[in-house]
């Protein structure tokens, strides 16, 4: 079954494609910069202590992002 | 003359293929359009002289970071008749990205997919032929680091040149409506000339990453690995400390002395107790500044900085910082100035002022020289790596305690992303480019800052004519006399406050400073200045110097950087407060429980 969720509900080890981004334009840029877009497929490697940032791979880039930032971001589970 | 303008993503070896190319002869200058300086190089190709200009990296043409203007800014006053696009072939998948968009303004190109030995090394082929036939630019695959690839490179450089057209300064069409069309254009351009392995990433880096970013061990590892680099540092170093030291003293008496012997005795002994003594006791100290940066270098290459932004981003955000902060802190210990000019990748205002703000905490390698001198002249073998540690130490906690005062009035909400790239292992040829170059950055402040200051320490010290060198009736003594009001509540006698006020415009003269205020050199000084003071106020002194005004040259960096009068006030006077209270108090209290 196919969810659509928050990618800050996602647990460590999880894929799933990014849907859509609730982002201001600049920061936009700045992510798909990195290689997020609508229609790729990323992974939740790791979860810094503290209730840190996450650790992504997407395509042949690991990245971190924020909880606060990656609640921004729609996934299909 | 023609121009190339280097451009590519972060993390895409610019700067490796422009030393490479430059071969280290590379200028900062200024370009109309932009505030901020950059790298270039003349270069000799198809027998004519070609100008190379670094850009900064970027993601995004349209990006609104500071960086993303400048290339705009750039591009929009100059005319580029070559653009060489660096493309990190391992992550050819996104980073064309940039060059799709440079095609859109129909700016000549040659594309450069950097890193090649890597993209093989995992499993990725790409067919530059296709890339090339389907963008119109010549593609090649190189190797920056390992010098692969070059000449081809430059064959297509020479050929581009000759044929294509230079784009005229205009500013950049914002066409938005674009990028959906790039976006397949981009997918489609891959998936035909990329081949990529089912799995990609390197399983070294998941190695490395699984102990290194441990949730319970990772921090843990992070500052014991800072402590086993500081101490190798302090291990490697002392000794060719001492081994230059002696160099200069056998030169000083077996040659200088006698060489000078029939000059009058106060030009001798300005030559010789001004000149000589200071520029030497600050030269003995660069072959540590070398050991540093050769670390420097090696960790900064790893990739591991990053995961140290990782580990530290939720810890920072509550001081209204984020991970970049913390990494421009660690870069801050090398120099401060280049750790302020990198906090142009940050958007916000106020993340950045604050970032800017502690920034100048970092115990940086021209602090390091006055406190490896001063805790091997007043503290045992065994206690000065900790003594010396403990001031690291410090640094955090002046960073933690300006942060949480001032976050209210530098308030953020930037998102923050940033790239883990794979671990890797930096060059000999690399490690032994960043040896050079600190030398040479040793001699421009030497010839600039640092004989200036000595000879400026030697005339207060040895005026008005006749006066017992630094003596009360000497300029130096009535300076430091007029100041002891204010500064010996710390402990800091008037030698001292001479050396403080010099260390204004360089942390190096302090030392150089020291050795013409006591008319000693070498081991001499040392063990003159351990009869002189002891350790507490060595340590109040060496408090008051990491947390007081940074150089002459971060002020100038804050000033152009922030383009705030008012925020380089606060970055001069509040470090200062800070300096004074944390030694008074240190002094104070130490003395009171009886030390």
């Amino acid at each position: 079954m196919k969810i659509i969720q928050r990618l800050s509900e996602m647990q460590v080890g999880q894929t799933a494609t990014i849907q859509a981004f609730h982002v201001d334009t600049a920061f936009k840029y700045r992510l798909n910069g990195l290689g997020l877009r609508v229609g790729k497929k990323l992974e939740v490697i790791r979860h810094a202590p503290f209730d840190g940032p996450y650790q992504l791979r997407i395509g042949s880039t690991e990245l971190m992002l924020r909880k606060r930032d990656a609640h921004m971001i729609e996934v299909l589970m | 003359m023609k121009r190339i303008a280097l451009i590519g993503m972060p993390n895409a070896g610019k700067s490796t293929l422009f030393n490479r190319m430059s071969g280290g002869s590379a200028k900062v200058a200024n370009w109309p359009g932009v505030t901020v300086d950059l790298l270039s190089s003349k270069l000799l190709l198809d027998g004519g002289m070609v100008e190379i200009v670094d850009l900064p990296g970027i993601y995004d043409l349209h990006g609104f970071s500071d960086d993303e203007q400048v290339v705009r800014h750039f591009l929009a006053n100059n005319t580029v008749d070559l653009v060489l696009m660096v493309v990190n072939a391992s992550q050819i998948d996104r980073q064309l990205s940039l060059t799709l968009q440079l095609k859109s303004l129909n700016m000549p190109a040659v594309i450069l997919l950097n890193m090649a030995d890597e993209a093989k090394k995992s499993g990725i082929s790409i067919d530059t032929e296709k890339i090339s036939v389907e963008l119109g630019y010549s593609t090649l695959l190189l190797s920056a680091k390992y010098g692969q690839g070059y000449s081809e490179a430059y064959n297509a450089i020479e050929a581009t040149l000759r044929t294509s057209k230079a784009r005229p300064a205009r500013a950049l069409e914002q066409d938005f409506a674009v990028d959906k069309a790039m976006e397949t254009e981009l997918d489609n351009l891959v998936k035909h000339s990329v081949d990529f392995p089912a799995q990609i990433g390197s399983t070294m880096t998941e190695k490395i990453d699984s102990v290194a970013l441990h949730p319970v061990f990772g921090l843990p590892l992070f500052f014991g690995f800072m402590f086993v680099i500081f101490q190798a540092v302090y291990t490697i170093g002392g000794p060719l400390q001492e081994g230059m030291a002696w160099l200069f003293e056998t030169f000083r008496d077996l040659a200088l002395v006698p060489l000078l012997s029939g000059l009058p005795a106060l030009l001798n002994g300005f030559l010789i107790g001004g000149v000589f003594d200071g520029l030497a006791t600050v030269a003995s100290f660069v072959p540590i500044v070398i050991v540093f940066f050769l670390f420097m270098a090696f960790v900064e290459d790893s990739g591991y900085l990053s995961r140290a932004a990782f580990l530290m981003d939720s810890l920072m955000s509550r001081m209204g910082l984020d991970g970049r902060s913390f990494v421009m802190l660690l870069m801050g210990f090398g120099c401060n100035v280049p750790a302020l000019m990198g906090t142009r990748t940050m958007r916000s205002r106020g993340l950045r002022l604050l970032t800017m703000l502690v920034i100048p905490f970092s115990l940086c390698s021209a602090r390091l020289q006055v406190f490896v001198f001063m805790t091997t002249a007043l503290f045992s073998p065994q206690h000065a790596p900790i003594v010396l540690f403990s001031l690291y130490i410090m640094t955090f906690v002046v960073v933690i305690l300006t942060a949480l005062l001032f976050k209210g009035h530098f308030n953020s909400q930037e998102p923050f992303a940033l790239e883990l790239p794979p671990y890797r292992l930096p060059t000999y040829r690399q490690m032994l480019f960043r040896g050079w170059h600190e030398v040479a950055v040793f001699i421009k402040r030497a010839t600039k800052f640092i004989t200036i200051g000595v000879v400026m320490v030697w005339v207060l010290t040895n005026m008005p004519y006749g006066v017992e060198p630094a003596s009360a009736s000497s300029w130096s003594g009535i300076i430091g006399e007029f100041m002891s009001p204010v500064l010996s509540p710390a402990g800091i006698n008037p030698e001292l406050t001479i050396a403080l006020i010099f260390g204004f415009v360089a942390k190096e003269i302090v030392i150089g400073a020291l050795a013409v205020i006591y008319g000693l050199e070498g081991s001499a000084l040392m063990t003159g200045i351990a009869d002189q003071i002891d350790w507490v106020q060595a340590y109040s002194f060496m408090l008051f110097t990491l947390i007081y005004t940074p150089c002459l040259s971060t002020i100038a960096t804050i000033r152009t950087e922030a383009k705030s009068g008012w925020f380089t006030t606060v970055s001069l006077v509040w470090p200062l407060t800070l300096a004074w209270v944390v030694s008074a108090g240190f002094y104070q209290a130490a003395r009171f429980l009886g030390y």
